[in-house]
């Protein structure tokens, strides 16, 4: 999504998401114990610190767990892989794995991804929303369908 | 009475009742509710009159769920205390009215747990509706839409899905055959329970083939929605003491009673732990009762999906650690196994009214203590273990001991 930086027409699916040349996620840290949030905390759920700093996060990672789900609420595409990625400096994200067949046999524990982003959707008002993914880090091809970012 | 040792500060299970678990469009959650109460009150041999202290579990009812159970079964003026805690909910309800015993403001508490669902589904996570779809940001993560679907799922089969396949990846892996085979028990447990929702036995193939819901978890790996209630009376050791013979010599020793929250962990914010609470409620109960998983005679887990059923014999110290899928293969919770687990059937497929299932599950591992679960009894069983836990997240245990008379 470079062609997405200062578009006023893009805008991220949620907020810790930060577009722009390098799109990444970004999180609250809390300065005492490290513990990210992707959200607003009044203190630290750790430790109860209450100095937050706002942290950049790894794009690459490991696929920690995984679910391939085949029923979902109408109007959501299916099938869809969601997982939990660790990123390479420890956090914890959920996302679906895109580029990447929704079939247990392709997915795999341990797998290492990378951060990528596609247009998800475009409102009334012509504004495109865009989200974030996880891709396979070997297996990125061309010419798939929401093949964007870097 | 020679040879029964009751401890006046103990507390003791008295009555129990459980609704069979179905659907009911006939009726709502007060008149299930009440049915039980009535059933768990007879089966103790007390009245409304006699108790203390109400505690009403619901998650999806209107509230005040508690006076509206004493409007049907008699407005005796006591103090009501209405719980919801996730599936934790008639854990807590139990919890409540223990508490109120030991701290010596009750002699006898009633807790009940309730639900009237429908055929709701248990997906969830519906995409936001707007009559003109316009991308602006709110809520706590300032989404412009629903993320369920784009950033992973929020639905319940996923959700648990992806707690099973965590484990999996933590200990070396568990095949698709053996969360399925969890399923496959329970299924065939319920054949035996006269109180289950389903009472139909499946082959693993039928499992295994059955519609994908979110792998590893397919339709039959899931619980279904149902309604239902449950009751205990339960009652001061001091109490007891007094009662008849034949009171105390049903009546079952509560040896613990646990109800935990989840501790921070990394990963907490985006992927729900239900593991932390359940091993500190399990070593807390394990404590307090003076045994081990290895005295557990029976189990009644939280196995909302099999999945979830799985990485709780880890949990709870039924297995050696990270050999959960062995435990499964070796045949051991299976009923005439070493640690015959949910032969109720469980959540798959003894039902999962969300307020009933943590006071149904202490219904069913007294019947067992008492011997009188009839055709699914569990030859000579002395202590029980009941698990429920909730997302957000609440988890209770129970440990019961038969009465050493
Ligand atoms: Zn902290």
């Amino acid at each position: 999504m470079s062609s997405s930086a200062g578009d006023p027409a893009s805008v991220p699916i949620v907020d810790y998401l930060r577009l722009g040349s390098r799109p990444h996620l970004r999180a609250r840290q809390c300065t005492n114990c490290g513990a990210r949030y992707f959200d607003r905390r009044n203190a630290c759920a750790n430790c109860g610190g209450t100095d937050m700093a706002y942290a950049r996060v790894r794009n690459q990672g490991v696929v920690k767990s995984f679910t391939i789900v085949h029923r979902a609420a109408p109007g959501i595409p299916v099938p869809f892989v969601s997982a939990i990625v660790e990123t390479a400096d420890g956090t914890s994200v959920r996302s679906n794995l895109v580029n990447c067949d929704p079939d247990p046999e392709t997915v795999r524990l341990g797998m290492k991804v990378r951060l990528t982003t596609y247009a998800m959707g475009t409102d009334d008002n012509g504004t495109t929303a865009v989200a974030f993914g996880y891709e396979p880090i070997r297996s990125q091809r061309a010419g798939t369908k929401n093949p964007q970012g870097h | 009475m020679a040879g029964t040792r009751i401890a006046p500060d103990s507390v003791w299970v008295l009555g129990a009742h459980m609704t069979r678990f179905a659907r009911y469009p006939e009726f709502d959650a007060v008149d299930l509710a009440a049915e039980s109460v009535l059933g768990a009150l007879a089966d103790g041999g007390v009245a409304i009159g006699d108790v203390d202290v109400l505690a009403a579990g619901s998650l999806m009812q209107p509230p005040g769920l508690g006076q509206r159970i004493q409007k049907q079964v008699g407005q005796t003026g006591i103090p009501v205390y209405n719980v919801t805690n996730a599936c934790a909910t008639g854990a807590t309800a139990v919890r409540a009215a223990v508490m109120a015993i030991k701290a010596g403001e009750a002699g006898i508490g009633l807790a009940v747990g309730a639900e009237q669902m429908g055929k709701m589904g248990l997906l969830g996570g519906a995409a936001k509706k707007k009559e003109k779809r316009v991308f602006e940001p709110s809520g706590r993560y300032g989404a412009v839409t629903g993320i369920d679907g784009y950033l992973g799922t929020a639905t319940m089969p996923g959700v648990f899905a992806q707690a099973g396949m965590a484990y999996a990846g933590e200990h070396g892996g568990v095949s698709f055959e053996q969360f399925a085979r969890v399923a496959y028990k329970n299924h065939l447990h319920s054949t035996l329970n006269p109180l289950a929702q389903y009472r139909k036995k499946f082959s693993m193939a039928e499992v295994m083939e059955s519609p994908m819901m979110s792998y590893p978890n397919t339709l039959l790996m899931c619980c279904p929605t149902g309604d239902g209630a449950a009751a205990a009376v339960l009652v001061s050791g001091e109490r007891l003491r007094r009662m008849a013979p034949e009171q105390r010599r049903r009546a079952v020793k509560l040896s613990a009673s646990v109800l935990t929250s989840d501790p921070y962990v990394e990963w907490g914010q985006v992927q729900p732990d239900v593991n932390t609470l359940t091993r500190n409620a399990a070593a807390q109960a394990y404590e307090a009762a003076g045994v081990g998983p290895e005295d557990l005679d029976l189990v009644e887990l939280h196995d909302c999906f099999a999945t979830a059923e799985l990485i709780h014999y880890d949990n709870l110290g039924l297995c050696e650690p990270g050999a959960a899928g062995d435990f499964i293969d070796s045949g051991a919770p299976f009923r005439d196994g070493a640690t015959p687990v949910n032969v109720s059937g469980g959540l798959i497929s003894k039902g999962h009214p969300i307020g009933a299932t943590g006071v149904a599950n202490l219904y069913e591992v007294v019947a067992h203590l008492r011997g009188e679960a009839g055709d699914r009894q569990v030859p000579g069983a002395k202590v029980g273990l009941a698990h429920v836990i909730g997302l957000g997240s609440a988890c209770g245990v129970h440990i019961l001991e038969k009465a050493a008379a």
